[in-house]
């Protein structure tokens, strides 16, 4: 089934490549006429030439990339909306090129990728996640106390992109009377942390690592092994921004080498696929690319890509516009 | 030091057992079984003048009673609640513990807590590790930690440093204590129960004295509710821990955090399959910077009193 045919006709068409989570599903369809590829026989390339020539609004979800050959089979796109913060999955200089806007999920999940980089630093500092498997396992009465972790309070902490995210990161390290320092790729006049332009220079001079920035071409293995061999044996990386920032086989060689001392991984080179070394480690924790996954957010998310198609529509300026 | 002779009561840290062991004439518990605890206690009692006990084993009435030259008990913690307090009042034995050291430690492990639970970490690394994320794809929605109102029981030190955390994540702050601080913006509930029913995490900080045994009861985890989260960094019996399982079992309770158990180290099997609980091993100061601060401030206490200057941080 392409369309649903109870819908009213008169809401305009919005384009979906894939599946969204079903509350996103029921409430659009209140909005849009929602164009379903995935409910289709056609191999996406036959569905859109078929069905989406006249479509105006896509929205992705699940980070579906957009390439400059689905932009071809969509001569009358004029806007998209991602579902993420993320936009290194959609070609914006093509977007540019044929005048399609495109939006993002701006701030909305600032504050809960913030607390889930915090809440990895904690874990892998303090070994939370290590010492719950180790107690669940009957270890604590069998082998008693779990080895030491190590304090977070008072550690130098150098964020790599303090943007949205990496600064609601500084601040909620602040109050546990940590030093921040960043790299970003402009110093930031207004703020009260220590600047520094090279990389290496920032790990040199931190505890850990916090990589919060966008994947560009100029971001690529931004975390290199000369990074993690300046960060040092006692350095921690935690990693929520996209797993292309960081050398996957320098770190694994660095953390089976102990030239590091552990590193919290949200994001990784080829989701769902995490290399086996890392799954044997206990000085790392893991998630599936959470960092923003909340209930509380998905109806602000909601909201805000309503009010970015209203205003498409409207011929207003975006809410959430990202740029090439 | 070399003369004082010191009970260490559990093989709580290398350095400070090394240290004592170099430093003063040491004597181990645990070196002897049990059963034979009592005559290990009456043919060293001669020489024993000082205990350095912890929050697994410190000295209660029958081994106070059986140490006539008990001079100092230096405990390797804050908590003072394995210390027979009065007895040693009456006998005159003075108390030292390891305030502001841990601190840090244990509120930095309360948020650490509180972030783990709602956001399911330790959960999702189980996930990616049992290959899950392959087949059944990303883990599901978890819940968010910043602007959630947090309850602490025990505005202190450690209190204090938890909302101060806690803060930074625009969370608003309430707490209930046996009185009112002054100087202030948080919000104060006369009643655990009262102040459980307007906060989402609630956050025991206390000390345990009769008191404050089982402050968090039946009624106040009711009163937290189904989307409340309980974070214990205080002592296994402030949570009347049945009633915590059952809550927790029943979904009348919508998560915990507890670093601590009445029964250490045995934890209740059945939470060991829920997901919506964190466990830890009792860790709140458990990082090698704070042990070692700890020790030093054992060892300095000792020190102080064999040499008659001021104890570093006396209780009695």
């Amino acid at each position: 089934m392409v369309g649903d045919e109870t819908q009213s006709p008169d809401l305009q068409p919005l384009l979906l490549l894939r599946k969204p989570i079903a509350f996103l599903l029921s409430s659009l369809s209140t909005h849009f006429h929602l164009l379903k590829p995935w409910e289709s026989p056609l191999p996406l390339p036959a569905f859109l030439s078929t069905h989406a020539t006249t479509v105006q609004a896509l929205l992705i979800t699940g980070l579906a990339p957009v390439t400059a050959a689905i932009l071809d089979s969509l001569p009358s796109l004029g806007c998209i909306v991602t579902t993420s913060v993320g936009v290194d999955h959609i070609d914006l200089l093509e977007c540019a090129r044929r005048g399609v806007a495109v939006a993002n999920a701006g701030s909305v999940f600032s504050d809960d990728a913030a607390d889930y980089a915090v809440g990895l630093l904690i874990d892998v500092l303090r070994r939370i996640s290590a010492a719950d498997g180790y107690l669940r396992q009957g270890l604590w009465t069998l082998a008693g106390d779990y080895p030491l972790g190590s304090k977070l309070s008072g550690k130098r902490i150098g964020i790599i992109g303090l943007g949205s995210i990496g600064s609601r990161v500084a601040k909620r390290l602040q109050a546990f009377s940590c030093t921040i320092s960043y790299n970003s790729l402009t110093m930031k006049p207004s703020v009260p942390y220590k600047f520094y332009p090279n990389v290496c220079d920032l790990a040199s001079n931190s505890d850990a690592l916090i990589v919060c920035c966008a994947l560009t071409s100029k971001t690529h293995h931004i975390i290199n092994k000369d990074v993690l061999s300046a960060l040092g044996k006692q350095g921690i990386i935690i990693n929520i921004g996209r797993g292309a920032l960081v050398d996957e086989e320098d770190l694994i060689k660095c953390l089976m080498n102990a030239d590091i001392k552990g590193a919290g991984l949200d994001v990784f080179k080829n989701e769902p696929l995490v290399p086996k070394e890392l799954l044997s480690m206990n000085n790392v924790v893991l998630s599936s690319h959470s960092a923003v996954n909340t209930e509380e957010n998905i109806l602000d998310l909601y909201q805000l890509i309503i009010a970015n198609f209203e205003a498409f529509f409207a011929g207003r300026p975006l809410i959430s516009p990202v740029s090439a | 030091m070399e003369t004082l002779g010191v009970l260490l009561t559990f093989p709580m840290n290398p350095y400070l057992e090394e240290e004592l062991d170099r430093r003063c004439n040491l004597f181990r518990l645990w070196e002897s079984p049990p059963e034979s605890r009592c005559e290990f206690l009456r043919a060293h009692a001669g020489s024993i003048r000082a205990v350095v006990g912890n929050a697994t084993c410190g000295a209660d009435a029958d081994t106070i009673d059986a140490l006539p030259k008990l001079e100092i008990i230096s405990s390797f913690s804050v908590g003072l609640d394995k210390i027979d307090l009065e007895k040693c009042r009456q006998r005159g034995i003075r108390v030292t513990n390891t305030p502001d050291v841990l601190t840090e430690d244990t509120a930095d492990l309360a948020i650490g807590l509180a972030i783990a639970v709602l956001r399911r970490i330790p959960q999702a690394d189980r996930y990616v590790r049992s290959g899950s994320w392959k087949s059944k794809g990303d883990y599901k929605l978890t819940n968010k930690f910043s602007g959630k109102t947090v309850g602490i029981i025990g505005l202190g030190r450690i209190g204090m440093a938890v909302a101060k955390r806690a803060e930074a994540f625009d969370c608003p702050i309430s707490y209930h204590s046996r009185s009112e601080k002054p100087g202030t913006n948080y919000k104060y509930y006369s009643t655990v129960v009262d102040l459980a029913a307007n906060c989402q995490v609630l956050v025991v900080a206390c000390a345990l004295t009769p008191e404050t045994r089982h402050i968090v009861n039946r009624e106040v985890m009711d009163a937290l509710g189904p989307k409340g989260v309980l974070i214990n960094i205080g002592r296994g019996p402030h949570v009347d821990e049945a009633e915590l399982v059952k809550a927790l079992v029943e979904g009348r309770l919508g998560g915990a955090g507890i670093d601590v158990f009445e029964q250490e180290p045995h934890v209740p099997e059945e939470l060991f399959d829920l997901e919506n609980v964190v466990l830890l091993p009792h860790v709140g100061s458990g990082t090698v910077e704070t042990r070692k601060a700890m020790a030093d401030l054992v060892l300095g206490n000792l020190e102080a009193h064999c040499t008659n200057k001021p104890l570093l941080t006396p209780v009695i």
